[in-house]
């Protein structure tokens, strides 16, 4: 059919474009979709457990599962302390990472570590969780007096290295959204450049840093193979001053200990993935507390 | 421009052809029936503590039928008569009785798990070759696991704390020693203390013994290695402590000893049964060379 070429090759731009469009949106739309799959389908599975098990069992204090005991908290209480310990080492340590990175070192340093820190993340779980066993262990156990050098404070040093990457990364981005006004005020008022930094840029970046150790702590409360190998697993509850020198259980590693062997359906199944709706719940909490952060710094204008 | 409607039919078609693409391929990848015409595929799963002679098994038996191939994995023996539950392997292998929920489970979904003892093996509690304590009593070592002990001094050992070691509850092993030690036979509700360490592997609890004074753990004969050290056991305070072999165990004399199983889906027929039919018979020689102990 004859038709003008012009009208028809743009005819066919607008078709791709919006068949581009379409297969973009579906495929964002999807992303959400999988989440949500995935809560429908731990509701589903996990639920049941709390209807099957008496709460004053599911939240006591005795994790038995082959003789009916599902006291989850010395559990929850594990994954919460390995996690909080590991971000008290990581995130001093990231931030100070960062900010070395972005406003101390020069610019062939720069070149040099941020790939460095790059492949820091790319490290295989197992491999560290291998390390932490082999070496970290016998030195928390010599060292510091513990009976066992696999305990909470192991996985926590273990689980400190897997979150600094994702912390030194985005602290990094927030301190580079601080513009060099900043900066170049900072020095004209006659202060030294650690008082730049100290005072006038972290402060600017703060909202980025947050989110940066909630990211970081989203990383660590997730982590699985090297917490179940260097943690010792045992399902006692951490109280006292002395339990981070103790072994103990985190949700994830009860969950991937147990879960190949439960019989489909049965009670202790159902705990399980009860468990990793907590753990979900816990772990979007986390993630919406940092969206919320990023949201009201961009209602504040833009600022990091 | 395309018209609103045709783009929404257009964008339902997309998402309805990735539902459907979504929901066919568990079926397009569901098992393949096996074709017994050239070879015979055998799947056999389970216990940790037999994996290691499932395998010598599967290396001799081969090489003498090489139309058979057998793959073993290993996991726990609740992980293999979970897969056998689930109509995935025609071998579970378990080093304790399946029990009566797995059995109703594995009828439910027409399997009819048919049991066979194929070897025996001692449960060696073992410690740190520096520790001094070289015997205990099943009391004792009950005392210990629910953390009624917790000194090695209280054993006339050293003033150390005793690290308990043990395996994850999946582990045959795991059930056995809760229901002949730490409960010594008897109903009661007796549980591992909290803070004993569950062990992901046999290895975890090795790697932890060889390098840990204050540990003890147990094991299956046949995982332990000359760095560990085995404690000879007595059944009750005055008789003799005995270390574990394939004659203490034999003879009855080692109190921690267990059959070992092996649960066939359905009466085992043509190379199945020949294989289990070799295991009972000549694949007792390789029992012996892993640590096992032989059936009598």
């Amino acid at each position: 059919m004859p038709a003008p070429t012009a009208a028809r090759s743009a005819r066919q731009r607008s078709n791709s474009e919006w068949a581009i469009e379409t297969l973009i949106r579906m495929l964002g739309v999807s992303t959400i979709g999988i989440v949500a799959i995935i809560f429908l389908f731990l509701l589903t599975e996990g639920v049941p457990a709390f209807f099957q098990v008496p709460l004053d069992n599911l939240f006591g204090s005795r994790w038995y599962p082959t003789s009916d005991l599902f006291g989850a908290l010395p559990l929850l209480l594990g994954s919460l302390l390995v996690t909080l310990v590991a971000m008290l080492i990581a995130f001093p340590l990231g931030v100070m990472t960062a900010v070395f990175v972005r406003e101390v070192a020069p610019n062939w340093a720069r070149e040099l570590l941020k790939p460095m820190i790059e492949v820091l993340a790319g490290i295989p779980s197992v491999v560290l969780g291998f390390f932490g066993m082999i070496l970290l262990a016998p030195v928390v156990r010599t060292s510091l007096g513990a009976p066992t050098g696999l305990t909470a404070l192991t996985g926590a040093l273990v689980l400190a290295y897997m979150a600094l990457p994702t912390i030194i990364s985005v602290a990094e981005d927030a301190l580079d959204a601080v513009p060099r006004s900043y900066r170049d005020a900072g020095l004209a008022m006659g202060a030294t450049q650690w008082q730049t930094i100290w005072r006038v840029v972290v402060p600017a970046a703060r909202s980025g840093i947050l989110m940066a150790l909630m990211l970081g702590m989203g990383r660590a409360i997730g982590e699985t193979m090297a917490v179940m190998m260097v943690t010792g697993n045992a399902a006692r509850m951490p109280l006292g001053l002395d339990a981070i020198l103790r072994p103990v259980r985190t949700m994830t590693a009860t969950i991937a200990a147990e879960m190949g062997e439960v019989a489909s359906g049965s009670t202790h199944y159902h705990v399980l993935f009860g468990v990793a709706l907590i753990l979900f719940v816990l772990v979007m909490a986390i993630t919406l507390a940092s969206a919320s952060v990023m949201f009201r710094r961009r209602e504040r204008g833009g600022l990091r | 421009m395309p018209h609103p409607a045709r783009r929404m039919l257009l964008l339902l078609a997309c998402a309805l052809l990735l539902l459907a693409a979504g929901c066919t391929s568990p079926q397009s990848s569901a098992p393949v029936p096996a074709t017994p015409a050239v070879a015979v595929n055998i799947q056999n799963k389970g216990s940790d503590t037999i994996v290691n002679l499932a395998l010598a098994w599967v290396e001799a038996y081969t090489a003498i039928h090489p139309e058979v191939s057998i793959s073993v994995t290993g996991g726990g023996s609740g992980t293999g008569i979970a897969a056998m539950i689930n109509g995935t392997v025609d071998i579970a292998n378990a080093s304790r009785e399946i029990k009566a929920e797995e059995y109703e489970a594995a009828r439910a979904n027409g399997i009819e798990p048919v049991e066979f003892v194929v070897a025996q093996d001692a449960i060696a509690v073992v410690v740190h070759p520096e520790n001094p304590v070289t015997e205990l009593t099943l009391q004792q070592i009950s005392d210990i696991y629910t953390g009624k002990i917790t000194n090695w001094q209280q054993v006339g050992g050293e003033d150390r704390p005793i690290v308990l070691l043990s395996r994850e509850s999946n582990s045959g092993t795991y059930v056995y020693f809760l229901e002949n030690v730490v409960r010594m036979g008897e109903e009661s509700d007796l549980l591992l203390s909290p803070d004993t360490l569950l062990m992901p592997s046999s290895e975890g609890i090795g790697a932890e013994v060889r390098q840990n004074r204050n540990a003890i753990g147990y094991d299956g004969l046949g995982y332990v290695t000359p760095a560990e050290k085995m404690l000879a056991i007595a059944r009750e305070p005055g008789e003799p402590y005995v270390l574990p072999s394939s004659t203490s165990v034999n003879d009855g004399s080692y109190p921690i000893a267990r059959p070992l199983y092996m649960y066939t889906a359905g009466e085992p027929s043509g190379a199945l049964a020949d294989y289990m039919a070799w295991v009972l018979g000549e694949g007792q020689q390789q029992v012996d060379d892993l640590g096992f102990v032989p059936l009598p």
